[in-house]
């Protein structure tokens, strides 16, 4: 059934290296209309790197990532910009532009793309605001923000220009567990109200069954399982198991081995 | 790694960086003849506050680099001049070598330490905390957006700030030729125009143009290649004001040598 569906990003056979090191090692993927897409992984295995080849921020050594029905790697700046236009992106450390206030953050793509009038461009950051629950905050500098607030604010700038896709990085990494809640609602209610595709990417296992339709985990700059929420839950691969369990010990290693460091110390 | 190799691999990532500052300004200079057509020029707002932060701000310290350097050159020359009898020529000596040298680079020099290492420090904390990239997915250029406004402001006020730097140069000339030299102050100001002709005037303002390609595009360069947080953020400052200061020298050496030897 889901084959039918239409794939909004479609990534195939995508492979990035730095350096000597394999960060992504032959990546499929589809990513259909509506759904909240969620990427889990551990710190270094290349979640953040899948996501900033989505958006276009890094190209890729081989392989085709499309976004929206075009192949971002052969588009020109222009029209990259047209396809950047119609997504939204929410940073891991917010990246709100200091010199500016929070209600300039979130007219900025408003102000810059459209030919709206400031008074509407003001209705409609007070909507988007409200919406992250920080209304009447607009003329706060971001340098007055908790880290939280932040994140919101990132996160309401992300959907000022109400894009078909938002792409969220660690959206609710170092919050506390109500505005974790919260952010995780608002990205439910966006997905089901909007009809908004979501890729989020994030290591909190609480927050990613509340809101994933489907889940994949990365490994090793690969792709290890594919799933609806039951079929990761129920799954029988000992990765998977080891991540939602957070066992120290099983298939992927955290410690090196024993021998070697007494070698190593001793050395 | 034997001596070769190292050789060759500095020259290798100096010619890089030459060809990405170069690359930087021909993209600077689209944006600013493509941007009107577009209707993606920058907002004259922008502009307007790197403008003032960057002439307006640096008004005083100009005022007083400047303004020391032509009593220290009157009193200088006054020393050398007065051995020949002819202390009237103090007024030549400051008020040519202020506009044709001084000026220009002295102001360049301080402009790069003050203003350069602003704009590097202000883009490469932008860089490290994703900023940068978060304007990117807006679709919004970080050339047009952050370089345009920042290299007009530099291409207009430093300029502005030489002349202002060449007046207060020969005031302070001025003061010690008719205190402590006491010349007549009258016969002062005829020397001093007498002696500057206009060459020596825009010499020097070309000068302070290419001086302010040079610290916009260095600054710009160095802030939006910054890696590695605040550590990252400190160095690359140091490295533009460094490279500015060297650049500003060798250029103002070239300048120099091609308006001497032609003759202009």
């Amino acid at each position: 059934m889901e084959n039918k569906r239409e794939a909004v990003i479609k990534i195939e056979n995508l492979v990035k290296k730095f350096g000597l090191r394999t960060v992504l090692d032959g990546i499929n993927l589809e990513i259909y209309k509506g759904e909240t897409f969620v990427i889990v992984g551990g710190s270094g295995c290349g979640k953040s790197t899948l996501l900033r080849h989505m958006i276009g921020s890094i190209k890729a050594d081989s392989g085709k990532v499309s976004l929206l029905g075009r192949n971002i790697s052969e588009l020109s700046e222009d029209e990259m910009d047209k396809v950047r236009k119609k997504i939204g992106m929410s940073f891991q450390g917010s990246a709100l532009f200091d010199s500016m206030s929070v209600g300039e953050n979130v007219s900025l793509p408003l102000v810059e793309h459209t030919r709206l009038e400031q008074s509407v461009i003001d209705i409609v950051i007070k909507m988007k605001l409200e919406l992250v629950g920080l209304r009447g905050f607009e003329s706060l500098m971001p340098s007055e923000l908790s880290g939280g607030m932040k994140k919101r604010v990132g996160l309401a700038r992300a959907i000022a220009m109400d894009p078909e896709i938002v792409f969220y990085d660690e959206p609710t990494a170092g919050l506390d567990p109500i505005v974790t809640g919260v952010i995780d609602k608002l990205v439910i209610d966006l997905s089901k109200k909007l009809s908004i595709t979501s890729v989020v990417v994030t290591h909190d296992m609480g927050s990613v069954f509340r809101i994933a339709d489907r889940i994949a985990m990365l490994y090793e700059g690969k792709m290890v399982e594919v799933g609806t929420k039951e079929e990761i839950r129920t799954s029988k691969n000992p990765l998977v198991q080891q991540f939602i369990t957070g066992d120290p010990d099983g298939p992927i290693k955290f410690f090196q081995q024993k021998d070697d460091y007494l070698e190593q110390l001793t050395k | 790694m034997n001596i070769v190799e190292k050789t060759g691999k500095s020259i290798i990532s100096v010619t890089r960086h030459v060809k990405d500052v170069l690359g930087l300004f021909f993209d600077t200079l689209y944006w600013i003849i493509v941007g009107p057509f577009k209707k993606k020029f920058p907002k004259s707002r922008g502009i307007f506050e790197q403008m003032v932060f960057t002439g307006v701000k640096s008004v005083i310290i100009v005022f007083f680099v400047a303004f020391f350097t032509g009593i220290v050159i009157a009193m200088q020359s006054a020393y050398q001049l007065s051995k020949l009898g002819g202390t009237i020529y103090v007024a030549a000596m400051v008020s040519v070598s202020v506009a044709r040298e001084l000026g220009p680079v002295l102001t360049a020099l301080v402009v790069a330490g003050r203003v350069g290492a602003a704009i590097t420090a202000e883009l490469g904390s932008m860089k490290v905390s994703e900023q940068i990239e978060a304007l990117e997915t807006m679709a919004l250029n970080p050339i047009r957006f952050l370089v345009v406004p920042r290299f007009l402001a530099l291409l207009i006020m430093l300029p502005c700030l030489t002349i202002f730097s060449d007046i207060v140069g020969i005031a302070g000339g001025f003061l010690v030729g008719i205190y402590n030299l006491d010349l007549n102050p009258y016969r002062y100001i005829d020397v001093s125009f007498n002696f500057l002709v206009w060459k020596d005037v825009w010499t020097g303002i070309i000068k302070s143009i290419s001086f302010a390609i040079i610290i916009s595009m260095i600054g710009c360069y160095m802030g939006l290649n910054t890696k590695g947080g605040a550590e990252g953020v400190g160095k690359s400052t140091t490295l533009s004001v460094v490279t500015s200061f060297i650049l500003i020298i060798l250029f103002d050496c070239v300048l120099t040598g091609i308006f001497y030897f032609s003759n202009m």
